[in-house]
């Protein structure tokens, strides 16, 4: 019985943390046609840049959320360089921008072991996070029920600067007609650049989140850009819920596909994401794309 | 970290080694002139590079203190890093073999790279001492020209299970680990000894190596006394968090890589209380090991571990094998021959030898891991002397059996 | 074209096969004969990618696991002590057959809809590679102790592998030639480049595709084969995500659509991970922003773009040699 509670919890907070990570990778597919491949690295360079304010490898610590803003900030910028920098001489070329983003990955990959070498960064949870919820005889840990209301808040901040901003509407205009919202005056390009950085600091801000709970060590990026693919391609790219749902569902199929069936973890972990691209290409929330 | 030993072999000079090679000049002066090529397989990319790098400075480090001479030769090292993968170690252990012209290998680091690689060594003939596990390595289907100066999987498993039975009196154990040979051999050696003791395992459980959240794995442990886990790498810190984030209080018990010394830097309090059985361990209190950890600590700031002391040793093993042959290592029969006679009586683990399959036999330390003013340490309680791979056990029976797997021995219902 | 066999490109033909065969001579030492084994299967492995990528325009990330998929079975055919003729036989008819499957699913989409849907085929394989551990032995891989040896011609030899080797490589780059010559082949650059043209006239473009997927799952599993007689060995991150990409990259580095390119490709990726992360540390860095500058800067590839330099540079120079050259 506990195990079954535990699971269904842990599978929760897991795919909090999973919206985290694929928010903004659903929001550069849905915007710019290219699944980033670099996301995972984002996600672990943020891991990497908040962890050197919280242990303090740098001499002196921060505390955790001011670290968390600062990676987020940090990470956010070199997106924006990226996209300027590199994607941005590759217009339209969608393939030639998914190749660029892939040798950016081994890049990444490689700069964050020669920065921080190989051993494993320990993050410690954020104070008065680090105590338990006890349910009968089950203990919940704290920081991971607060993911899931982290989760929540950067959802409803999404969707407020989403539905509600006059960005916002530029972006959904973007995603779902780039042709026409070019047509109607939006600087499409200008745009590209916003999104990726948006979505590589939320990216960023996922690791440092995650922190507590992954760690963060070399190969972590490729442990985390598969679940995001996943997460995406279910729920739909450019949907907002579509990456909300896609990751609990992802959370539970994870936690349960490891427990009950760990010869074929992986297969029905991918499977569900193969059964989308063949029969419903646009995933259970997205919309057709012309 | 850049490479401060580059790679100064040119052509001509393996050309040249070639010919001698090929004509058998009879000028053993001439030989023993030439320096001695000392070839490291390690992992300095991807996710093992932790290990691997570590492995690289405990091998420097003895190198700088003999500066650079092994038994009168220049040693000339050269360090390949194969990306921890067993097509890249089989091209790199090319490398050392063929175009290098090694005189002894060191490394690799994982079982599935030795295992890649064991048939090829082998053929070639080339001395190899590494710390990887692959019991049959040393067991079943020995390799004459290897040298495990380390532990095998189970050799430090066989003296935690005596003592988490004996002395902590535990009863029930789960057992974790990952889902590969390393993993496998550790626990079955666990379990065999554990169970003799009149213990029992109630479940064992295999996480893939690669796991981001233990949470599914450590949502199964219950119904027990202990926890035995047998995590190698960067994986015994999210173990250990996930297992305290599930609010679970079992004494834990480990092995050689899952307690590792310098793994403590990245390790919280949640590590706190656990108990480790190492064929290292760094309040060792001997001269070779300060001197081992006063150089490690001023050439690189940390504390060696597993790694860079088994690498150390490994070296140590190839200086006193060269001293025994004079120098000469052409002859490579004559010269394995040397490695496994070798017995040293100050290394930083203390004394060892090698058993007749090349596998060390040494003490194996049980530590209890503890804070001391606000830092980590393992804090050794009990030595186990002189244990071989074979623990208490008879050879001949000990090698009848099943090599440990992930199904033996069996879990008993 | 083909009745003068003493025009310049025969004859720069004629030399680089006479080069390679001499190979082992000419080169120094056994470790660079096995280091241009291996340039040459996966030269064949980028070939045969290359008839997906080049001229069909469909790029495959799932690859090195159809590649992974010929070399387990293979492994696991010897295992199960059969022979080598068997093993090799039902290592191609699986990996074909799983090119089949993988092409059917597949297909069904065109850009990055293919990507994806090959990502995800990829993963899942490595999946079942991995944790399918009663079949394929997980992390601890398969060995295979022993390289065959065809009529007596031991290939557990270096020289006698590469001379194998060469010989696949020279046929499948024969094969090249000829289906990129045939009207198959000009059908499905058709299919890439004009796909509802070649629906309006009449073309059956899935098929077509069907078909291309089919003769570059030939030469994958070919490869496959060859990789696990030369390691002897397999594990699962054979089958990873990187490995699909660096195949790739030996494609796009290269130049897609070109017979050379992949070859050149194949040579330029497995340099630099044996030999020159021997001397540069950060090779997996090196190799990033090889693809990174290779993609922004020459997006035709090596091949194409050195020769685009190259015919630039000769007609900026001063007229006189050029002018020989130019008489048809």
């Amino acid at each position: 019985m506990n195990f079954w509670l535990v699971l269904t919890v842990n599978s929760i907070t897991f795919g909090g943390l999973l919206f985290l990570l694929s928010a903004g990778f659903s929001l550069i597919f849905g915007l710019m046609r290219i699944p980033n491949l670099t996301h995972g690295s984002l996600f672990m360079l943020g891991a990497y840049v908040g962890a050197t304010f919280t242990v303090g490898l740098l001499g002196f610590k921060l505390n955790f959320w001011l670290a968390a803003i600062l990676a987020t900030l940090a990470v956010a910028a070199i997106g924006a360089l990226a996209e300027r920098l590199l994607l941005r001489r590759l217009p339209g070329d969608q393939l030639a921008q998914v190749l660029v983003t892939l040798g950016l990955s081994f890049m990444a990959a490689d700069l964050c072991l020669m920065l921080w070498g190989g051993d494993p960064l320990n993050v410690t949870t954020p104070d008065g996070l680090g105590g338990f919820v006890r349910v009968g005889t089950v203990a919940f840990p704290m920081y991971r029920l607060a993911i899931i209301a982290i989760a929540i808040v950067v959802a409803v901040g999404l969707w407020l600067l989403l539905d509600r901003t006059r960005l916002g509407a530029m972006i959904r205009a973007g995603v779902d007609d780039p042709d026409m919202a070019r047509v109607v005056g939006i600087r499409v390009s200008q745009l590209f650049t916003i999104v990726f950085a948006l979505g590589a600091g939320l990216a960023a801000f996922a690791g440092i989140i995650g922190g507590p709970i992954l760690s963060v060590y070399p190969g972590l990026d490729q442990d985390m850009l598969p679940l995001a693919l996943v997460v995406v391609i279910l729920g739909g790219t450019g949907s907002l819920l579509g990456s909300f749902v896609g990751s609990i569902i992802v959370g539970f199929i994870y936690n349960f596909g490891q427990a009950l069936l760990p010869e074929l973890a992986y297969f029905v972990l991918f499977m569900p994401m193969l059964l989308v691209l063949l029969l419903r290409p646009q995933g259970l929330f997205g919309r057709q794309i012309p | 970290m850049s490479r401060k030993f580059s790679r100064r072999t040119v052509m001509a000079g393996t050309a040249a080694g070639a010919v001698a090679a090929a004509f058998k000049f009879p000028s053993p002066a001439l030989a023993q002139a030439a320096p001695f090529k000392l070839g490291l397989l390690t992992v300095k990319t991807g996710p093992l590079a932790q290990g691997g790098i570590q492995m690289e400075q405990g091998v420097i480090t003895y190198l700088k203190e003999k500066n650079y001479t092994f038994a009168g030769r220049k040693v000339e090292f050269i360090s390949a890093d194969t990306g921890g993968n067993p097509a890249g170690t089989k091209t790199k252990a090319q490398e050392l073999v063929e175009r290098e012209k090694v005189d002894a290998i060191l490394g690799p680091l994982a079982a599935f790279e030795l295992l890649a690689i064991t048939d090829y060594i082998n053929e070639q003939k080339t001395p190899m001492l590494s710390l990887a596990g692959a019991e049959d390595m040393t067991q079943r289907r020995p390799n004459p020209y290897f040298l495990r100066p380390s532990a095998t999987s189970a050799q430090a498993m066989h003296p935690m299970a005596d003592f988490a039975a004996k002395e902590l009196k535990l009863k029930r154990i789960v057992t974790i680990s990952e889902d590969f040979a390393f993993g496998h051999e550790q626990m079955g050696g666990f379990q065999q000894t554990f169970e003799e003791a009149g213990g029992k395992i109630v479940n064992k459980i295999w996480p893939p190596l690669v796991t981001p959240d233990y949470t599914p794995f450590v949502a199964q442990i219950g119904d027990c006394d202990g926890v035995c886990q047998g995590f190698a790498g960067s994986n015994p810190l999210r173990f250990l968090k996930t297992y305290a984030a599930a609010g679970l209080k079992f004494p834990v018990v480990t092995g050689e890589t899952g307690g590792d010394d310098a793994l403590l830097r990245s390790l919280g309090d949640e590590a706190l209380g656990m108990y480790s059985s190492c064929p290292y361990t760094l309040d060792f209190d001997n001269d070779s090991n300060k001197r081992f950890v006063a150089a490690m600590q001023k050439d690189y700031g940390i504390d060696p571990g597993f790694y860079a002391s088994g690498l150390y040793v490994a070296a140590q093993t190839v200086a006193a094998g060269l001293e025994k042959t004079n120098g000469k290592s052409d002859d490579k029969d004559a010269f394995v021959k040397a490695l496994r006679s070798v017995e040293l009586k100050d290394t930083p683990r203390g004394a060892i030898k090698y058993d007749h399959f090349g596998n060390v036999i040494g003490d194996f330390f049980i530590r209890h891991l503890e804070k001391v003013n606000g830092k980590l340490v393992n804090k050794t309680v009990k030595t186990y002397h002189n244990v071989s791979q074979f623990w208490t056990y008879d050879e001949k029976k000990f090698l009848a059996a099943p090599v440990y797997s992930r199904n033996y021995p069996p879990l008993k219902s | 074209m083909m009745g003068n066999f003493l025009t310049p490109r025969c004859l720069a033909i004629a030399v680089a096969i006479a080069l390679l065969a001499a190979l082992p001579a000419w080169m120094n030492g056994v470790y660079y004969v096995n280091v241009a084994s291996q340039i040459l299967f996966y030269a064949v492995f980028a070939l045969g990618l290359n008839v997906l990528v080049g001229y069909a325009g469909l790029t495959s990330l799932g690859h090195a696991a159809l590649f992974g998929v010929a070399a387990y079975a293979t492994a696991y055919m010897l295992q199960l002590g059969y022979g080598h003729t068997e093993s090799i036989l039902v290592a191609l008819l699986v990996g074909v057959a799983s090119m089949a499957v993988y092409a059917v699913l597949s297909l069904r989409s065109t850009g990055i809809g293919f990507i994806m849907i090959t990502l995800a085929l990829g993963e899942i394989l490595w999946g079942l590679a991995y944790r399918w551990i009663s079949l394929t032995g997980g992390d601890n891989g398969i060995n295979v102790p022993k390289r065959p040896a065809p009529f007596g011609f031991a290939m557990s030899n270096a020289t006698n592998f590469y001379y194998v080797t060469l010989i696949v490589f020279l046929l499948s780059v024969i094969a090249m030639a000829i289906f990129v010559r045939s009207p198959f082949g000009a059908a499905l650059r058709g299919t890439r480049d004009q796909p509802r043209r070649m629906n309006a006239l009449g073309y059956h473009v899935w098929l077509i595709r069907f078909y291309a997927c089919l003769f570059s799952g030939l030469l994958t599993a070919v490869s496959g084969i060859l990789f696990v007689y030369y390691t002897q060995f397999i594990s699962p991150q054979t089958l990873a995500l990187t490995s699909s990409a660096e195949v790739l990259l030996m494609v796009i580095a290269g130049g897609p659509g070109t017979l050379l390119g992949p070859i050149v490709g194949a040579g330029l990726v497995v340099i630099v991970k044996t030999v020159v992360s021997g001397f540069i540390e950060r090779w997996n860095f090196l190799l990033g922003a090889i693809f990174v500058a290779i993609v922004i800067l020459m997006p035709d590839g090596l091949v194409p773009g050195t020769t685009r330099l190259w015919r630039r540079f000769i007609r900026k120079r001063p007229p006189a040699p050029a002018k020989t050259e130019a008489a048809p």
